[in-house]
């Protein structure tokens, strides 16, 4: 007992931890307990959660392998991290199917009690690992026999065997939050709110949790205890955000800085119906959630509220946006405002629904039949999810269009610190409804090319509209070439005039040089990390990211032109690229992995140093 | 008053309700009747133009909205009734109708109109059913007879029809009704009653195309059959019709089996009454389903008549109490919602 005093307890900058087990174990509930308290500590930080898409794959199964990493430091960081410090192993699957990712002399701890011969075999394990003096050399290996402490800590409860068992993963999640020296107050105010009314579990869960916690103090097994001081945040109020939760705050942002009700048709699909569930539960906020049949009537229920006069937003991910085009097309006839939402996951067909990916980019600019063209936003991290769903309805309010907003499972589930803006931060979306009936015409357009907006119910200006192509100005059906050809390049010119409206492309680094690494999307972190590191190693490189990927930035073909060599690293088989080659006539170094996983930022920065090292490109 | 309209009628004709737009369908199509019906019946109806909005898919019947004077939206194929709900959902202040035919309605646009009447959106819905693909020039449709030769089904379609009644009534829509495009002030009754209905209204119309079906509705509703062949029913009356109504419909358990009044054996006590109302589904099926049982007449009017509270009210009823429990929403509030913390 005396020991806690003489332990030392090791300051570090930064840690990576994956825990992993059964996608029924509480895997993801324990990394996102362990997030939320390391943000209330101060620390910057990184998420990944990646679990199967089974709900409760078969036991002790590789495939059934659920996990949550999280990346916590001292400094700036922006990325999950690449090779996790420590895995916390609830079972051998979990061991094996992780245990190649993990750092070189990394700790390794696992449930002893998981390893029994069932469960060895099901992972694959001819021998228990555990008992192979060769199978875990050179990792820190700690065994604890979690399952029985956690049944010794509730033998009194009168709890089920099976109701015990759900508890293990707070005497995990206790172990470490006393080896990384976190409080326990956060999840325990959290067991709170959240059992309050199961008195009997909120109990089971608060002693499992602390007897995890004083397991650490009291055995022998730990030699040092761990510390990460709070980062240096720019000044301000900070809360752990995700980035679905974003978006989801985001439009409720746009709708009351635009006056505008707030309409949202979605049909729940993964990893997308977080932003369903965040705004069902708004309903204060006059929002109007419709929980759609299928797809097409999610999108096609917010076409009809867009045109009786809200905000209106459709959130999905790649499989649903194929269903939704022939709808998107109708918004970009009728010119009404729309937001789409594509949480992008791993293609084609249903393809990897709980993984991440970037190959929904040329869907989203050119997926529709005839000429249709509509502004493509893409969000860089979970925060930043917020801006661009402000930014989404602002241009599609602003220019009658529908827009479609990027964002991936991976910063869609992915949480970091948020500098919380207040409300009075954030700009006023105007909106300004046709309601003079003198020269009305359906078709007319501002100075930006975009049409009146009337609100059904305004007196003598009744008008109709629909998915044939329409005359210029007065609306009505019309088939004549040379309306078509004028209408085909009206409607391209207005999105391009977006162009005038959107921040320039920014450089970090110097402005000109040798390599430029340009990104898009979720891999901002990866990409930022992988230049921070290759700078500090002496390398001189800088980093665009695209926000905007249709219309993009005026500046782009200029700052591009500055660099003689430009890489492109995306997860798909190079999109991005495409596009500023058909644009620009740029040439493009590539670089592509499609894992389902996020980049990792060593992978990235190989890649700069392979072309900056003399080796020329791939 | 119909609906939930707060504005004071308006007297306005049924020109008011002419777009001015050329119409464009065939010379003789059945649409032009239902067009002249509903121009007819909205003045009466009371609803100001500026409040009405005319959804509609795609096909011959949903070029409908641009001859309104009201508000409207020619949609896609099959997504009418989809787009209706959020027009709805977005402003229960309009009367929201939609125009559509038996392929946009029920084919492509199948599983948007069995969740509507589920959830009993405010919508009404006008069906004008021809039996037949007619933009697309004469193919066969999922209300088309079994058996019907066309040019996709050139030795004659193998599938089933649906009934579109029973369909509807399934589905659980809320008002069900059925009219022709023969009959001019039936019609307009119907629509009427559509438009006061609280609810997903439902109306099939039967709808006579010249030019690739023309006549398939004529064994019931043309002079000579007529009488024989069209129940008319009306709330409260017996089912009865034939030449001097000699001839009524009498329910033999589940079975409804048609009865001679002239015989002295059966007596107007015998008539099934109608009753629009009745509790349970299982006679309005049965009524439904005299449409495909060739011995029996074909029922006209309304069904069924069922009120229970919209979806448009659910949704609004939901918000006004959250909002009055939680008050309003606040962003400054939601932005700094969860745990936060402060750094100096």
């Amino acid at each position: 007992m005396a020991q806690e005093t003489t332990r030392e307890t090791l300051d570090l900058k930064e840690v990576t931890i994956r825990f992993a087990g059964d996608s029924g174990d509480g895997m993801q509930l324990t990394g996102s307990q362990f997030s939320d308290t390391t943000a209330i500590m101060g620390n910057d930080l990184g998420t990944l959660p990646d679990y199967p898409a089974e709900i409760r794959a078969p036991a002790g199964t590789l495939y059934g392998v659920s996990g949550f990493q999280i990346h916590f430091s001292s400094t700036d960081i922006h990325t999950p991290g690449d090779t996790p410090d420590v895995l916390v192993a609830m079972n051998p699957a979990a061991l094996k199917k992780n245990i190649s990712d993990l750092k070189r002399d990394g700790i390794i701890i696992v449930n002893t009690d998981s390893f029994d011969a069932k469960n060895l075999k099901l992972a694959g394990y001819a021998k228990n690992p555990l008992e192979d003096e060769n199978a875990l050399d050179g990792f820190k290996v700690f065994q604890v026999p979690i399952t029985t402490l956690t049944s010794n800590a509730l033998k009194d409860s009168g709890l089920s065997l099976k109701d015990i068992n759900r508890s293990k993963n707070f005497f995990a999640l206790g172990l470490m939050y006393w080896l990384y020296n976190r409080p326990l107050e956060p999840t325990l105010e959290w067991l709170i709110s959240k059992f309050k009314s199961k008195p009997e579990i909120l109990s089971a869960n608060e002693t499992v949790l602390k007897a995890g916690y004083f397991f650490g103090d009291t055995t022998e097994i730990f030699t040092n205890r761990y510390s990460v001081e709070p980062a240096k945040l720019k000044k301000g109020t900070y809360r752990n955000i995700s980035g679905n939760e974003a978006t989801a705050i985001g439009f409720v942002a746009a709708s009351i800085k635009s006056g505008l009700p707030l309409f949202l048709g979605s049909y729940p699909i993964t990893p997308a119906t977080d932003i369903l569930q965040f705004l069902a539960s708004y309903k204060n906020f006059g929002v109007k959630t419709f929980q759609a049949e299928d797809e097409i009537a999610g999108i096609t229920s917010a076409i009809g509220a867009a045109f009786a006069g809200s905000l209106a937003i459709t959130t999905t991910s790649g499989p649903g946006v194929a269903l939704k085009t022939e709808a998107i097309g109708l918004g970009v006839m009728t010119e009404l405002p729309l937001v789409i939402v594509n949480v992008q996951r791993g293609g084609p067909s249903t393809g990897l629904p709980t993984k991440t990916e970037q190959a929904d980019l040329l869907q989203a600019v050119y997926g529709r039949n005839g000429e249709a063209p509509i502004p493509v936003l893409a969000a860089a991290t979970p925060s930043d999810c917020f801006y661009m769903a402000i930014e989404a309805s602002r241009i599609a309010v602003k220019y009658m269009t529908p827009v479609m907003l990027l964002t991936d499972g991976y910063i869609g589930n992915g949480t970091e610190p948020w500098r919380v803006p207040h409300e009075n931060e954030i700009a006023d979306i105007p909106v300004k409804f046709r309601t003079e009936k003198e020269g009305f015409e359906p078709y007319s357009r501002d100075e930006n090319l975009a049409r009146p907006w009337v609100r059904p119910g305004t007196e003598g200006l009744e008008h109709r509209i629909g998915g044939l192509e329409k005359a210029n100005i007065t609306g009505n059906v019309n088939y004549d070439p040379s309306n078509h050809d004028l209408m085909v390049k009206l409607r391209e010119q207005k999105i391009q005039n977006v162009k005038n409206d959107i921040p320039d492309l920014a450089v970090q680094g110097d402005a000109e040089g040798e390599l430029l690494v340009l990104g898009w999307g979720g891999t901002y972190g990866a990409i930022k990390e992988a230049v921070d590191k290759a700078t500090q190693k002496g390398y001189v490189v800088s980093q665009a990211h695209l926000k905007y990927l249709y219309p993009m930035p005026k500046n782009t073909k200029e700052v591009l032109s500055r660099f003689k060599k430009i890489l492109v690293p995306e997860i798909n088989l190079g999109q991005l690229a495409k596009l500023i080659r058909s644009e620009f006539l740029i040439e493009i170094l590539q670089y592509n992995l499609v894992r389902g996983l996020p980049f990792r930022s060593s992978d990235i920065e190989n890649q700069i140093v392979e072309i900056l090292g003399g080796n020329n490109g791939k | 008053m119909a609906n939930n309209i707060d504005e004071a009628p308006v007297k306005l004709t049924s020109k008011d309700f002419a777009s001015g737009q050329d119409v464009r369908w065939c010379p003789g199509c059945g649409d032009y009747s239902i067009l002249a019906q509903v121009q007819r019946s909205f003045p009466d109806i009371g609803i100001p133009k500026e409040k009405m909005v005319w959804v509609s898919g795609i096909g011959c019947s949903s070029r409908f909205p641009y001859y309104m004077n009201t508000y409207g939206f020619h949609t896609i194929h099959g997504r009418a009734t989809a787009i209706a709900t959020g027009v709805k959902v977005a402003r229960p202040d309009l009367s929201v109708w939609v125009a559509t035919g038996d392929g946009d309605l029920m084919s492509i646009g199948g599983n948007h109109f069995i969740h509507t009447c589920r959830k009993n959106v405010d919508l009404k819905i006008l069906l004008f059913n021809n039996e037949i693909y007619g933009l697309t020039k004469g193919q066969y449709s999922p209300t088309s007879a079994k058996g019907l030769v066309t040019k996709t089904s050139p030795y004659g379609s193998v599938d089933y029809p649906f009934n579109p009644l029973s369909l509807a009534l399934g589905a659980g829509a809320t008002f069900v009704a059925r009219t022709s495009d023969t009959d001019g002030k039936h019609m307009q009754e119907i629509i009427k009653r559509a438009a006061e209905h609280k609810g997903t209204a439902f109306v099939e119309i039967l709808q006579n195309c010249v030019i690739f079906n023309d006549g398939v509705f004529d064994p019931i509703t043309d002079k000579a059959n007529k009488l024989d062949n069209m129940l008319m029913l009306k709330h409260g009356e017996p089912m009865l019709f034939g030449k001097d109504n000699k001839k009524g419909i009498k329910l033999d358990g589940f079975k409804p089996v048609v009865i001679d009044l002239n015989d002295s054996k059966n007596s107007i006590n015998d008539v099934w009454v109608h009753d629009e109302k009745a509790t349970g589904h299982a006679r309005s099926f049965i009524l439904a389903h005299l449409a495909d049982d060739p011995t029996t007449p074909s029922p006209f009017g309304v069904i069924r008549q069922e009120l229970k509270p919209t979806y448009d009210e659910g949704v609004e009823r939901q918000i006004a109490h959250i909002t009055e429990k939680k008050g309003a929403g606040n962003l400054e509030q939601l932005l700094f919602g969860g745990n936060t913390w402060e750094v100096n």
